[in-house]
């Protein structure tokens, strides 16, 4: 069950730039070093038991912030906890037991799986790196136990298996095994199905959904699909260039969306309705998501927004409280209550990350 | 008589492996200005299916049997030669799939273009190149993009550069294959609006190949749904979403997620797609097939009318 009192992960003001190479030519005229900016200043709590969905277009930063979260990239600026684990100065064995409790499911299944492995070996190596089982049989229960909660039965077959001989959702089932087998409570999920067929995706999400149950698990589901964020989610969290600019309960923001750019998201998503051929889509912004490079001022959505006023070019909009636990970033609405102060930081913590803020 | 007709067409792949029967037996028929959305899942020869009609079958691939008639023509009897230079790009085009990696990175996009030109028509350049500025407009893009490369278009900008390059020749049928797969949902949905536009402009016949129904429905006037390589289910859009025959297609159309409504329980269909080298005897659904009967494993059914202009191919409806 989700319980909104315990936060499990909480991201305080995250930033993640990366350096844009500059090239011998650009070094030599000392051109100025440009940074994309993926994540842009994003605070969040994500609750002990609940699917948060983190929607966005390719080069939103969703995915960049998912990997902040496993450490499997730095932090520019800002904090990420777990419970009460400062994420950011983990190393060696203290990262390494924090890798335990926290998973990732990648996108691609056909690239994830080395070829050369079987997918017994591929799925022992994380026992051998963590020292769980005493021994190869301990290890090979464990793996074959797994492989039957996700459904690859007779798991003794499975094992011997080498990916190519499996079908795209079978080795999306082996890489969320790969994800369980170590008993993590928190998995991000990036896109576990968009590379999946319509038909195999239902499966996948459905078997996700009762692992969760199972295993008590939380999950950060990044998706650029909203309907499927809508069937796994309790919330969604929009993402716009390295910012969240909606997030609230999922079938609210679905529903009942606020920000100009998830109305204009959800205006888009195609609908197995043969009525739609005698229509066009409305859709009120144009164009594309901008570099993150040169992300624009004010609102970083102002110049694609129907609705633009003069404020927005200037001032950048907080995520502020339109209904209740659905916050809005956007100058078109006003609010008294801002997200970041619902989000509660560590005891140990709150005192640093208060001086910090107050010298910068 | 219709604009592409399709009979009886066998296309194996002869792997050392054994042949597989990629598509088996399929009939089809386009009209001028239809748009017919082929679905199914991957690896159910849909794809395979494109290649045959513009007859870039990779080997071993092979077209064993059938006819293809444009405009009354065999196509098929064609020599590559004549084919090449009387049918595509002229008369059959086809938008790619994984359209974001057609573009070769050494050249600009205008030469790309032009390219088509040399090899499939004999227009001289100044009006070729007057056709390309025109074209491109058409697509919703700035002729500048010409002078550019691809690396330095977006995503939605290469995809609207294929679908220029496939109407640069105003060819009456254009084959999408996946059109939109990699895209974001609102560049999808423009896409998906600019086709829609090109179709009412220039009465187009569009064969869209998905496996996705949500964007069938946004295109499709006919729709025919494939499996293991044998189309089961065919008819008008309207017919095969709202009153779905076959087991499959309602499968089909039960797992999708909706996004305005509430589903708690997705429905999936269990088990994996055949293997085309040994497809199952009989029925080819039936080890997935809830309604199952004795006679799925024996007989394989053949694709009968049951309603006006409503085909399916399933023991269940009988005469």
């Amino acid at each position: 069950m989700v319980n909104m009192e315990n936060q499990i992960v909480t991201l305080i003001n995250v930033k993640k730039y990366f350096q844009i190479r500059r090239g011998i030519w650009g070094t030599i005229r000392r051109l100025p070093i440009l940074y994309a900016k993926a994540v842009d200043g994003v605070s969040l709590a994500i609750y002990e038991g609940e699917t948060l969905a983190l929607v966005g277009e390719s080069g939103s930063g969703k995915t960049t912030l998912g990997r902040l979260i496993l450490k499997l990239i730095d932090v520019t600026e800002g904090y990420i906890f777990f419970k009460d684990i400062l994420v950011n100065s983990l190393k060696g064995e203290e990262l390494k037991s924090y890798r335990r409790n926290v998973q990732i499911i990648f996108q691609d299944p056909y690239g994830t799986l080395d070829p050369r492995y079987t997918i017994g070996g591929a799925l022992k190596e994380p026992l051998i790196i963590h020292k769980i089982a005493k021994s190869s049989t301990e290890r090979m229960e464990i793996v074959s136990k797994i492989l039957e909660e996700v459904k690859l039965v007779p798991p003794d077959e499975f094992m011997r298996r080498f990916p190519h001989q499996l079908s795209g959702g079978q080795r999306q089932r082996v890489a969320i095994a790969k994800a369980l087998i170590l008993n993590p409570k928190f998995i991000v999920a990036d896109e576990p199905v968009s590379m999946l067929d319509v038909s195999i995706r239902a499966e996948i999400l459905e078997l996700m959904k009762s692992l969760k149950e199972k295993f008590n698990l939380t999950y950060l589901y990044i998706t650029h699909d909203l309907s499927t964020a809508r069937y796994i989610a309790n919330r969604i969290a929009i993402m716009y260039l390295g910012k969240i600019v909606e997030i609230g309960p999922a079938g609210q923001v679905i529903d009942d969306p606020f920000h100009p750019y998830t109305q204009a998201l959800i205006a888009a998503v195609p609908e197995p309705n043969p009525e739609n051929k005698f229509r066009m889509r409305e859709l009120k912004i144009i164009g594309e998501i901008p570099s993150s490079v040169f992300i624009p001022s004010g609102c970083r959505f102002h110049p694609r927004c129907p609705f633009a006023m003069e404020i927005c070019k200037r001032v950048e909009p907080e995520l502020i409280e339109i209904k209740p636990n659905h916050y809005v970033a956007c100058h078109l609405y006003s609010g008294n209550k801002r997200y970041e102060d619902t989000i509660n930081i560590p005891d140990k913590f709150s005192e640093i990350i208060s001086i910090r803020s107050s010298k910068a | 008589m219709p604009l592409l007709e399709i009979r009886n067409l066998k296309t194996y792949f002869f792997t050392t492996k054994g042949i597989v029967k990629a598509v088996d037996d399929v009939s089809l028929s386009i009209e001028r200005g239809e748009t017919l959305g082929l679905a199914g899942e991957s690896g159910c020869g849909k794809s395979t299916l494109a290649y045959s009609i513009i007859r870039l079958i990779p080997p071993p691939g092979k077209i064993v049997s059938g006819n293809i008639f444009f405009e009354g023509e065999d196509i098929l009897r064609l020599s590559e030669e004549e084919f090449r230079t009387k049918i595509r790009m002229k008369k059959i085009s086809m938008i790619f799939q994984g359209a974001l990696h057609g573009l070769t990175p050494v050249y600009t996009v205008g030469y790309q273009l032009l390219e088509v030109f040399k090899y499939h028509s004999n227009i001289e350049e100044s009006k070729a190149k007057e056709i390309i500025v025109d074209t491109v407009k058409l697509v919703g893009l700035d002729p500048s993009i010409l002078k550019r490369y691809p690396h330095e278009l977006s995503g939605g900008q290469k995809q609207r550069i294929m679908i220029c390059m496939a109407i640069l020749l105003k060819p009456p049928l254009v084959i999408a294959d996946e059109p939109t797969t990699a895209l974001d949902v609102i560049v999808q949905a423009q896409i998906l609006n600019l086709l829609k536009e090109l179709q009412a402009k220039f009465n187009i016949s569009i064969i869209l190949i998905t496996h996705d129904l949500g964007i069938i429905a946004e295109l499709a006037d006919k729709i025919a749904i494939m499996y293991a390589g044998k189309i089961v289910e065919y008819g008008k859009s309207m017919d095969i979403y709202k009153d779905p025959l076959h087991p499959y297609t309602q499968k089909l159309i039960r797992s999708i997620p909706r996004l305005k409504e509430d589903v708690n329980k997705l429905e999936f269909i269990p088990g994996l797609p055949p293997d085309l080298r040994n497809p199952p005897s009989g029925c080819r659904f039936h080890p997935r097939c809830p309604f199952a009967m004795e006679i799925c494993k024996r007989v394989e059914p053949e694709l009968i009318e049951i309603k006006p202009n409503h085909y399916v191919a399933c023991h269940l409806y009988g005469k």
